[in-house]
């Protein structure tokens, strides 16, 4: 983070008020003090957020004074940047792309920090700690710098930016341990708690007003837990009574799934991730 | 709980993306979800049983092409440790991926296939390995199930590898067989090789002593980032790169030189104690001094080298050749500066390990450049300190990373290997070559002969040898001082740590040509029996002696002869490729153009060529008739 800093002038950090975002707002704050955070937190909003993130959010801003500035894909459509999926399955997930690298633009950012890691999905596997995109946002695996020791060339040309990932060579548990460690607080959806859901192509989804019920399906009541918050339309819930950090990184330890294997748009191919990652996202 | 980072290297051949599939997979590390995308896969690509392999190869591309293109992270731990793996392919063509992976690595995994033996790939990946100064070496010898577990397969590749090993720079060599496909000696140890006694790959991860490579002693700490929230706060903010440091000790500025003292090391908690290598913290100082990003605090009485010169060995990871007039930009810590190439020293075969002449670097070339910096640097030599002893150079007008570097110290300005015309003599500084105090006039006077290099060139099995023991024979039964300098013999001593490549012949010429000049002022008659292929080479020795009393002589047979002879089975093992680099088979010689004397031994006896050595010697009034 001090080296994005200390290397580009106009950085943002990609604030979703998932686990990962707060691990990494955690991290800017001690990297920095006893100076404040010296880049905005920008949040690309779907308008399908689960309202204890949003809650959270604005509570985590003003407590650090930190500078918050949302983006919302609703705007987006209202401009006709892009057009709303349609069906039962629509998501904002893909629009989400143009509403930050619009936002990139407005910002001037020429670097975007974020909390993905490399364990999360194949693709990622091979992802820079800074991440080159050309012009139009876009990631060319085969056009990557070589990154050697800790040595990291953040030089681009006018137009170009980076993402920046400093938690890439953490894991999911590792998250979870340095979330209890540190006592970073985390919406409550992480934590079991009953909730209505439906059971989609094996994937939990929690009632809300933007996913309609298909013939046949049901609202059930059932005890459950995030283990990533991303939009409401495609983020899958697990069953589990882990209450507490502790119970948490026990079930993660143990854990049969990946994270990413409870979100319903890495399914759609196999190369999914892949693809969106191409076009811009994170 | 520790962390172990290693790196894989070995082809697609070699089973490497099964080996670490089986890993993660033995070690639980592979979720239900990951599982079931390669039984997908599998069943797409029509492999039959589940493809382990499938777990690594990520990227779309690779997976179409059957082939990994980049280095992969995967993380996976037990009870005992975390592990991030470097997953890089071992393609020739790939070095680039496996010298990123070393970088941060403390163990590599070199696979070698049972069937195959050590192969070049397998020396390649080695080299690398100790160039980037991996504390750990662990040669998985692979596929022990399709050479039926055989013990003797196994040690003889060790014996093969441990041979290498000797010539290279690795201190810690484990080597354990193994089945990656089947399980054997991965994760659990197997009941199939009951010869074997050793660790399983996975015991040997778990309990390899980690933290070796990283330097406790010598207080390093480039700035990052300057923190100045108010007038009263001004701190550093940088990574403890090596050593340790406490508040009340002296430090001191590069490159200002100024002296002050540590004065607190903060944190967002609280003040901390002692900062050690690896720990990223802000520090402040007793006095007002102005520090900025790209200086480095040091402790006074431990100060890296200031230097506007390095020399460097680099690894080239661009598509586009360097080229050596332009200027790069050099990063080195937190610092860049201008850097111009000024001399290419050498560049490394990694197939041969021969050092070889060269004009420019290539993609994946690897070798030693001396580079002249815009500014000063303050470094260590990688082998004692990774983090100050490397940069890598990016090209100002694409901004990508062209290379890697590795800081062997401040330039030493060595002459180019294979450069050393015989105008530009290397000549020791400070030292004066005072005329000998008793000349070669008066030996060769009380004596009764003048001194000469009689240096007989030819290919091997020609007769140079045999020619010259009967030449000194001959001359030293008639009193004449005499000395024979055997191309054979320099290389079990004086010669003993060169190869045969181009650029280490000419040195080998070098050094007996030095030798031959000494036994020269000494009075001798020095006979020279060298293949010395090269006519650049031979100007050499002609340069150094005075006219008329340096003799080449070209020993000329006919190949076919030489092979037929070949004294020493020499020709039977180059054609066996065994030996590379042969002088008539695969290495070219380049016959004298006008010698002082042509002996075709395949018409002449030895009786006759040394009759005809001695004719030459009275006829340049050498020596005084025979009788």
């Amino acid at each position: 983070m001090r080296e994005t800093a200390a290397q580009f002038e106009q950085p943002c950090l990609m604030f979703s008020g998932g686990k990962d975002s707060l691990v990494m707002v955690h991290l800017a704050r001690k990297a920095f003090w006893p100076a404040p955070i010296p880049f905005p937190l920008l949040h690309v909003d779907t308008g399908h957020n689960f309202p204890e993130t949003l809650e959270l959010r604005d509570r985590l801003v003003k407590k650090i004074g930190a500078k918050l500035i949302v983006r919302t894909v609703q705007e987006s459509i209202d401009r006709g940047r892009v057009k709303e999926e349609e069906g039962p399955n629509a998501s904002r997930n893909m629009l989400q792309i143009t509403t930050l690298l619009d936002a990139l633009k407005e910002l001037k950012a020429d670097s975007a920090l974020g909390g993905a890691r490399r364990d999360e999905e194949k693709a990622r596997a091979k992802e820079r700690f800074f991440s080159h995109r050309d012009r139009f946002g876009q990631w060319d695996p085969r056009n990557q710098r070589p990154e050697l020791w800790h040595i990291f060339n953040g030089r681009r040309h006018p137009g170009e930016h980076f993402r920046i990932f400093p938690l890439s060579n953490w894991t999911e548990l590792d998250v979870w341990e340095y979330i209890l460690m540190q006592s970073i607080e985390i919406p409550s959806m992480y934590f079991s708690h009953e909730r209505e859901i439906v059971e989609r192509d094996g994937v939990l989804l929690a009632k809300c007003d933007y996913i309609s019920l298909l013939d046949g399906e049901t609202w059930k009541r059932e005890t459950i837990r995030f283990r990533t918050v991303g939009d409401m339309t495609c983020t899958g819930a697990i069953r589990s009574t882990a209450a507490t950090l502790e119970e948490i990184i026990e079930e993660v330890a143990s854990a049969r799934v990946t994270e990413r294997g409870a979100r319903a748009d890495d399914m759609r191919s196999e190369a999914a991730m892949e693809d969106r990652k191409r076009q811009g996202y994170f | 709980m520790d962390l172990l980072r290693f790196t894989t290297a070995g082809s697609v051949d070699d089973g490497k993306s099964t080996l670490i599939g089986r890993l993660l997979y033995d070690s639980r590390a592979i979720h239900q979800d990951q599982y079931e995308a390669i039984e997908r896969a599998s069943a797409v690509q029509g492999n039959g049983a589940i493809n382990l392999a499938l777990l690594t190869d990520g990227l779309r591309a690779e997976r179409e092409q059957g082939i990994t293109i980049d280095v992969a992270y995967r993380y996976f731990s037990t009870p005992q440790r975390k592990f991030i793996i470097a997953d890089t392919p071992g393609h020739i063509q790939y070095t680039r991926n496996m010298v990123t992976g070393a970088s941060t690595a403390e163990l590599a995994i070199i696979l070698i296939d049972a069937r195959n033996g050590v192969l070049q790939q397998s020396r390649r990946h080695g080299f690398i390995a100790s160039l980037l100064q991996i504390p750990h070496i662990l040669v998985a010898i692979n596929k022990m199930d399709l050479v039926g577990y055989s013990e003797e397969a196994y040690r003889e590749i060790v014996a093969d590898y441990r041979e290498f090993v000797q010539r290279v720079d690795i201190d810690d060599v484990v080597f354990i067989p193994i089945s990656a496909l089947e399980g054997d000696n991965v994760v659990e140890q197997s009941d199939r090789m009951d010869w074997y006694r050793g660790p399983t790959i996975l015991h040997h991860l778990e309990t390899v002593k980690v933290g070796e490579g990283r330097n406790v002693v010598d207080f390093r700490f480039p700035v990052q980032y300057v923190l100045r929230p108010n007038q009263n706060f001004r701190g550093y903010a940088g990574r403890v790169v090596s050593g340790s440091i406490a508040p009340g000790e002296d430090i001191v500025v590069l490159p200002s030189g100024q002296e002050s003292r540590v004065h607190s090391i903060v944190s967002m908690e609280n003040d901390i104690q002692r900062a050690r290598a690896g720990d990223s913290v802000v520090i402040t100082v007793e006095d007002d001094i102005d520090i900025g990003r790209g200086e480095m605090i040091v402790r006074r009485r431990n100060q890296p080298q200031i230097t506007r010169s390095i020399d460097a060995d680099i690894c080239w990871m661009s598509e586009q050749p360097m080229k050596t007039n332009r200027r790069w930009i050099l990063q080195h810590t937190t610092r860049n500066v201008q850097a111009v190439v000024g001399n290419v020293i050498y560049r490394m075969n990694i197939d041969t390990l021969h050092r070889e002449t060269a004009d420019t670097f290539g993609l994946n070339d690897i070798g030693r450049i001396e580079f002249e910096l815009a500014d000063p640097l303050f470094v260590d030599a990688y082998r004692v300190n990774r983090e100050t002893g490397s940069f890598i150079l990016i090209d100002p007008d694409t901004n990508n990373t062209v290379a890697a570097g590795m800081i062997r110290g401040a330039a030493q300005h060595v002459p180019p290997v294979g450069r050393v015309t015989v105008m530009e003599r290397p000549v020791s500084p400070g030292v004066v070559w005072d005329d000998l105090y008793i000349p070669r006039e008066e030996r060769e006077r009380r004596q009764g002969h003048q001194a000469a290099v009689i240096w007989m060139t030819g290919l091997s099995g020609s007769g140079k040898s045999t020619i010259a023991r009967a030449l000194e024979k001959r001359l030293f039964e008639q009193g004449v001082r005499t000395m024979s300098i055997d191309g054979d013999h320099v290389r079990h001593g004086l010669c003993g740590d060169l190869s045969f490549s181009e650029a280490d012949r000419t040195e080998n010429i070098r050094r007996v040509s030095e030798t031959a000049r000494l036994f020269f002022e000494q009075g001798s008659i020095t006979i020279c029996a060298l293949v010395s292929p090269y006519r650049q080479d031979r100007a050499y020795p002609r340069h150094i002696i005075p006219e008329g009393n340096f003799l080449e002589v070209h020993v000329d047979c006919d190949l076919d002869i030489c092979k037929d002879r070949d004294p020493k089975g020499l020709y039977r093992k180059a054609l066996d490729d065994e030996i590379l680099d042969f002088t008539g088979i695969s290495a070219p010689y380049e016959p004298p153009e006008n010698p002082e004397l042509l002996l075709q031994t395949h018409a002449l006896s030895v009786e006759e060529c040394v009759d005809r050595i001695v004719a030459m010697l009275v006829t340049q009034g050498i020596i005084q008739d025979i009788p």
